[in-house]
């Protein structure tokens, strides 16, 4: 009589929160999380991409690829670059698009999510690009979703970013190349509260990149971050030594009052990226930042405007990657995205 | 009135040592006899029980059970979950203050009293508040909580920042030896988390609850319990550091007790891995380390109670992204089997387990139950050991269905439960 009460051997429907993402073909169905995803999927979603960028650069940036399709950005939370460059995307692959911005006070007068949810669904979309503040809200959103509608994270919490974290890979890769196993990617400050942090590093070690590293104070580094597979450091000049790729991330200016760090005068002077610090990086560097930018605050703007900066082509891939995104998981029975990942 | 007799069922008092087959006696509420098998005579007014093959052992006394009546009837009342209580042999239930409105004065006892004796299944008994509305910041009127029936006085997890206040708190409630329930915690190191700060955390990008949490407020509390004399009960103990802190206390022996809940027994962080929001209960389920010393810490008795930490919620309480949803667990139905289960994976025995949900709480609850002595209260809970289920929605009475043991094969179903020596339930 070994251990009678027993979980489960199959898991409830949709409880494997990882493997929701593919359908039964192993094709992207979601796109919730870069994690959990094999490098053959990150590695599509580049491919497609590259092909979207050449659209995007002609004189009439116009595919129809997903004509007659309906796709919802449904945003919890502010945003003016994703969301803007999600409706691009779509309009630029011929879907209808509907942007709808839901403050989170409306919710708390007594609309739940999932009635939301109900009612958006109940207007015959095809997708769902979801910002929500809520780490998990995604995955709640493609677990509640009716089977038809592929649900696409635009960032939850502190959770994920995985479009974001795949436009950097594509601007990693353009400027590199494709293998990522000689890179040294560093990645500085509020590693502690950033969605994009975290995808960059599951896509990053996906990808087999060669040494992925964090830099922060204590105070904005999660416990166990180890276990994500990157090297720790707290001071800025050691931790970018002859890397290849520095990422910067956005300092909140709400991280003084819950005392993780004294100031910003004081970030500044232990974490900015200057000029000279950058001399320790290697020569060809390049340097990133998911935007907004505080210039003076985690970025110099002579570094933040200079000519290892790739932060406006960070912007410009971040439409063709959603392209490719949306084509892959809306054009899945067409298999629209293999064809086109292959012309290009 | 007439009498029960419950025959050749395996009966197990862990107070009294008793492990054997035997026969019981009830008469007017009281155990009047207890037997070998078939050698009670039996009259024609005797109400037979064959637990032939069953477990009889004292009924079970839940030290943590959220009713939510007063306040919070949509997730359940106190008719609902006494029921649900009765069908998963829990004969005592005891209740927190933290309804609405708060337990500090003795007409919500009464309250909560009169609405017991009107559903008539399981009992009720009350913590009061420690400081008025648990607001920490005045004493409650500690004494006439006492006198309406609380059994001890708590501030649930509400904080008592001023730690001035908190050793008045414990001394004045040391004074009328009153026992003081403490759900350890810093309010400002839990914040708003919502799950154990460790690699799920970080990975899932949730806010933490760190250990220190915890520990900081049990190291607080003991060295005031050192200087008051209160006899203090630490609720709900979630870290292996904590079951070590409280083996040092109870080494310089300080008059502290302790209990765990049940699902942090069988439940890990990892279980929270795909956003499982049935999973989030608060304090959060800490690593397999935690895990394990919790059991070990119930094996060697540095843990003296397991509770189910009932928190029956509504279901769109639920309903929403992980940190968005509420905490807690509907966790009578499990209770008994989830208790059960350390039979197998510890070397406690059946009584073993039985003790830390009858004799322990009785003694730490100041209850006259929890025992099968002659001349007791005949509050008798009846099972079948070795019986497996399936724990489904239809399994489940309790008005709510929040667990993460939805689907879990579970051993050990309740058969009869006796409530002050009436049979309340018979499946």
């Amino acid at each position: 009589m070994v251990n009678k009460a027993t979980k489960p051997t199959d898991t409830l429907i949709g409880h494997d929160a990882w493997n929701i993402q593919l359908d039964k073909n192993g094709q992207l169905k979601h796109f919730l999380t870069t994690e959990g995803l094999g490098s053959n999927i990150l590695t599509q979603i580049l491919d497609t991409a590259e092909s979207f960028a050449g659209v995007n650069e002609k004189s009439v940036k116009k595919v129809p690829l997903l004509r007659g399709k309906t796709i919802v950005n449904l945003f919890f939370e502010a945003s003016t670059r994703t969301r803007t460059t999600f409706e691009l995307a779509a309009k630029r692959l011929s879907a209808d698009v509907l942007n709808i911005n839901i403050s989170t006070s409306s919710t708390s007068k007594g609309e739940t999510l999932l009635d939301t949810l109900q009612n958006i669904q109940a207007m015959h979309c095809d997708m769902f690009v979801v910002r929500h503040s809520d780490s998990g809200a995604a995955h709640y959103i493609a677990n509640n979703v009716a089977p038809n509608i592929s649900v696409i994270n635009a960032g939850d919490g502190s959770h994920a970013h995985p479009t974001q974290a795949m436009l950097d890979m594509f601007t990693i890769r353009r400027n590199k190349g494709p293998n990522f196993g000689n890179l040294r990617v560093a990645i500085v400050g509020d590693i502690l509260h950033s969605r994009v942090a975290r995808s960059q590093i599951h896509a990053l070690n996906t990808l087999n990149t060669g040494d992925v590293r964090v830099i922060a104070p204590k105070t904005l580094l999660p416990v166990d971050i180890e276990d994500m597979g990157v090297n720790v450091f707290h001071d800025l000049e050691a931790g970018i030594k002859d890397a290849d790729v520095v990422i910067m991330l956005r300092l909140q200016k709400e991280r003084m009052q819950g005392a993780l760090l004294p100031s910003e005068q004081e970030y500044f002077q232990l974490y900015g990226l200057t000029e000279e610090r950058l001399r320790v990086a290697k020569s060809d560097a390049i340097v990133m930042h998911p935007g907004p930018i505080n210039r003076g605050v985690e970025i110099a703007s002579d570094v933040a405007d200079g000519p290892r900066s790739v932060i406006l082509d960070q912007v410009s891939n971040g439409i063709a990657v959603r392209m490719a995104v949306m084509t892959m998981t809306l054009g899945r029975d067409a298999s629209a995205s293999e064809d086109h990942g292959n012309s290009k | 009135m007439s009498n029960i007799i419950i025959q050749n069922g395996q009966l197990i008092d862990p107070a009294n040592k008793i492990d054997q087959i035997a026969d019981i006696l009830v008469s007017d509420g009281k155990i009047t006899a207890i037997e070998k098998a078939n050698s009670i005579k039996v009259d024609g007014n005797t109400q037979i029980i064959d637990a032939t093959g069953l477990t009889i052992a004292p009924g079970l006394i839940d030290c943590c059970a959220r009713l939510r009546e007063p306040g919070l009837e949509h997730k359940a009342t106190i008719n609902s979950e006494t029921i649900a209580a009765t069908k998963a042999g829990i004969t005592t239930l005891c209740c927190p203050p933290d309804t609405d409105p708060v337990i500090d004065e003795p007409a919500v006892v009464e309250f909560i009293n009169r609405k017991t004796a009107i559903s008539g299944h399981s009992k009720i008994v009350t913590l009061g508040a420690l400081t008025a509305g648990l607001r920490g910041e005045h004493l409650s009127e500690m004494f006439a909580l006492k006198q309406a029936g609380c059994v001890g006085l708590s501030n649930c997890r509400q904080p008592i920042e001023n730690t001035q206040i908190l050793k008045r708190a414990l001394a004045y409630a040391a004074t009328y030896d009153i026992r003081v329930f403490i759900e350890p915690d810093d309010h400002w190191l839990s914040a708003d988390g919502c799950a154990h700060d460790g690699k799920i955390a970080t990975r899932l990008g949730l806010k933490s609850i760190p250990v220190s949490a915890e520990t900081t407020a049990i190291a607080r509390a003991l060295q005031l319990v050192a200087e008051t004399g209160a006899k203090v009960h630490f609720g709900r103990l979630s870290s292996a550091q904590s079951v070590e802190m409280i083996a040092r206390a109870k080494n310089e022996q300080l008059p502290i007790t302790v209990d765990v809940s049940a699902h942090q027994l069988h439940l890990t962080e990892q279980d929270i891995s795909s956003f499982n929001s049935a999973c989030h209960v608060i304090p959060p389920l800490r690593t397999q380390r935690d895990q394990e010393a919790l059991q070990a810490g119930v094996v060697n008795g540095t843990i003296d109670v397991i509770c189910s930490d009932h928190q029956p919620h509504d279901i769109d309480a639920k309903q929403a992204p992980f940190a968005s949803t509420e905490a807690g667990i509907s966790a009578l139905e499990t209770f008994l089997p989830l208790c059960l289960r350390l039979t197998q994976q510890t070397s406690l025995s059946l009584s073993d387990v039985l003790s830390k949900i009858t004799q322990a709480p009785a003694s730490i609850l100041n209850l006259d139950t929890g025992t099968l002595s002659i001349g007791k209260t005949a509050d008798i809970c009846i099972f079948d050991a070795e019986e497996d289920w399936q724990l489904t929605s239809d399994t489940i009475h309790s008005h709510s269905k929040n667990t993460p043991f939805l689907g879990w094969n579970l051993q050990g179903k309740v058969k009869h439960t006796l409530v002050d020596g009436k049979l309340i339930y018979s499946q």
